[in-house]
């Protein structure tokens, strides 16, 4: 997995409560296993159902076509458990998403393929996105990930950031939690051959044997 | 003293591996069940890192997403194909299309005895917990997190906090579990669960069908809960007696004497507790574009200026997708078409309730309405039953079991501007096909509904 340490980029604001995997991905660009799931994010509210584009949203516009941050409102990802939404996000160019509050399930699938989420209390969001909106010019916004901080085009820190230190660290070295995992086995084999109990949970429900 | 456990600690302390070198506990997962959507993604992944599978003896796979519903149509979707490619090649039960066990992944794990009181289930989607009507703590995981069971055999997680739903009172003419469900996230809103495994007790719950408590738990997600579960009696006891034919005798006793001891105990302390009181819940029926955005049928859509309706905010833009007025009622709104199925309500006692509502009646000529049984054994008893026949003369579609209407991921879907009543469990904008209006109810509100051609109140069939 990339590793994720500083991030300079302009944000996209997409400031809604609620928005919920269907959105972020129709399930029309599930059905294909190889379809380009860059075009599909947002589909909807990209394009009109004729495929003209509605320049009206935020990743239409422009000057937002190479952004890589996202900046949305509380509860982002709700819905499906759909991969789908986050590797569209990704393909995208999207590498981090700050928000009001995530779906639990969307941020687990956000860590697992690197991806920064940043929650923000209400009072510091409002900041943030005065900052970001204000005056109508785009702007650059720093993602420090080892300072825990956001900074500014002059380099000033709008704010910091709370992140789970283990959470940190798996980002910043690009870890695999499977590899993580993998590296305590031995105690997955000894819960598995610790008793008669465990190994009646463990009876078998397939035909087939390893 | 021991310290009073809740159901959810006791099967969480159960199945803890340890703690990861990151602090998180590690899970055992003592049964994988997986869906077609999630395969070609997750196991190019697996071949790629040249990982094996710990625990094929536990994995199983359904076909159900992509499945089609017509009856005779056998178009065979990417993810089909490849799911029985990887399935063949990495020696795995495989539940296809046409088999006599097909069916949606909830269902097919709650009949088949995959899911059992007190064992752990992951499943990469996001209604796994409907399981937790018989007990069986599920996780619902991503593409990465399947990958993870498949290498490890366990999820990895931070504890989760708990809550307690207790439903008291009695439930009004034409109230079901579904009502329960959506008048639960209208109350709470669709994040009050998030980060929590909730239990849902209470006399109303005593009384629920074991379908009906499925229903409930399918749910939990829409308002963000982490899983549900409800602790298992006689009537769980019941419904899975005839799927445990894995075990032997003594392994049976075993298990029955530990099911017994699998509710939580007096006193024990859980982070939140909501009492809901049915007595106060009409039939419901969403108005908006999520589940929280729900009335009575009775009531008005909410207005607007009403600051302290919850999610308020988003209402305008709801209104306006959905096509319909503030301080208006949805009673006699025109219906184009009616869709009763899904891992919501597409159980047998779905299908014969709403049977029931529309025994010797025809639904009105403007309606399209079908139903997609849960399973092909629901379909088959069903049929048996001559529920079938019921619909079919009613002038319902009667289809093959899949996932259908509910995700639109087999191409199920209406047209821009359709007016769909659903027994599904999402409203979002766009889900059943673009532009398309979906209101979730019950099924004996959509069969009533399908009769009258517009909303209706489901009372009036009673």
């Amino acid at each position: 997995m990339k590793s994720f340490t500083i991030l300079k980029s302009i944000v996209a604001p997409l400031v809604e409560d609620d928005i919920n995997t269907d959105q972020i991905i129709p399930s029309e660009y599930l059905k294909d296993i190889h379809a380009d799931l860059k075009f599909g994010l947002f589909a909807y509210q990209r394009r009109d159902p004729n495929g003209i584009s509605q320049k009206s949203f935020v990743l239409e516009k422009e000057e937002f076509l190479n952004a890589n941050i996202l900046l949305t409102g509380k509860n982002f990802g709700c819905g499906s458990s759909r991969e789908h939404a986050v590797w569209a996000l990704q393909e995208f160019g999207f590498q981090c998403i700050i928000a009001k509050s995530f779906s639990e399930l969307f941020k687990n699938n956000c860590l697992k393929n690197g991806i920064l989420t940043i929650e923000l209390q209400e009072d510091i969001f409002i900041e943030l996105e005065r900052e970001i909106t204000g005056n109508f010019e785009v702007k650059y916004l720093t993602v420090d990930l080892p300072k825990q901080a956001l900074f500014n085009d002059e380099g000033t820190v709008i704010c910091n950031f709370n992140i789970d230190l283990n959470t940190k660290l798996i980002l910043m070295e690009g870890i695999d939690e499977i590899d993580m995992t993998l590296k305590e086995i031995d105690s997955v084999s000894l819960w598995e051959s610790k008793n008669d109990f465990n190994m009646l949970l463990q009876k078998p429900i397939a035909k087939f044997s390893n | 003293m021991t310290i009073p456990k809740t159901l959810f600690q006791k099967l969480w302390d159960l199945h803890s591996v340890g703690k990861r070198k990151d602090g998180k506990e590690i899970i055992y997962i003592d049964r994988h069940v997986i869906h077609e959507l999630h395969v070609p993604h997750a196991f190019a992944r697996l071949k790629k890192s040249n990982r094996a599978i710990r625990r094929k003896d536990l994995t199983v796979i359904v076909q159900d997403h992509t499945v089609p519903t017509i009856l005779g149509v056998e178009l065979i979707s990417d993810h089909i194909r490849i799911t029985r490619l990887f399935a063949e090649k990495y020696n795995l039960k495989l539940i296809d299309v046409n088999s006599k066990d097909h069916g949606i992944v909830h269902i097919v794990s709650s009949e088949q005895g995959y899911a059992l009181p007190g064992f752990t289930l992951a499943c990469p989607d996001s209604h796994a917990s409907t399981v937790g009507a018989l007990g069986c703590l599920a996780f619902a995981c991503g593409t990465s997190e399947l990958e993870h069971v498949l290498a490890t055999q366990t999820i990895v997680l931070d504890k989760p906090k708990q809550m307690k739903v207790n439903f008291v009172g009695e439930l009004n003419k034409g109230v079901t579990a579904k009502d329960l469900a959506l008048y639960l996230i209208s109350k709470h809103g669709v994040a009050k669960g998030d980060g929590y495994v909730v239990e849902f007790c209470g006399e109303i719950i005593d009384s629920m069908k074991v379908e009906e408590r499925m229903t409930l738990c399918n749910m939990s997600i829409e308002w963000g809960c982490k899983s549900s579960l409800i602790a298992p009696d006689d009537k769980v006891l019941y419904w899975i007696k005839d799927n445990l034919e894995i075990f032997n005798d003594d392994e049976k006793l075993k298990l029955a004497s530990w099911w017994d001891t699998l509710r939580s105990d007096e006193n024990a302390i859980y982070d939140q507790e909501i009492e809901i009181n049915c007595s106060k819940i009409s039939p419901q029926i969403t108005w908006g574009t999520d589940p929280s955005q729900t009335i009575n049928i009775d009531d008005v859509v909410p207005y607007n200026s009403d600051k302290n309706i919850l999610g308020y905010s988003k209402n305008l833009k709801s209104l306006e997708y959905m096509g319909i007025q503030e301080g208006k009622s949805l009673l006699n709104l025109k219906v184009d078409f009616v869709f009763i199925g899904s891992c919501s309500n597409s159980r047998l006692n779905d299908l014969r309730d709403a049977a029931k509502i529309i025994q010797g009646k025809t639904i009105s000529k403007h309606v399209k309405a079908i139903v997609v049984p849960g399973s092909t054994q629901i379909k088959q008893q069903a049929e048996k039953e001559g529920i079938d026949q019921i619909f079919l003369k009613a002038g319902f579609e009667w289809r093959n079991p899949g996932c259908s209407m509910c995700a639109g991921a087999n191409g199920d879907v209406g047209n821009v501007g359709e007016r769909i009543i659903s027994t599904s469990n999402r409203n979002f904008e766009n889900r059943q096909g673009r532009g398309v209006r979906t209101h979730l109810t019950s099924p004996v509100a959509a069969a009533a509904i399908a009769l009258s051609g517009y909303i209706c109140d489901v009372r009036e069939f009673i």
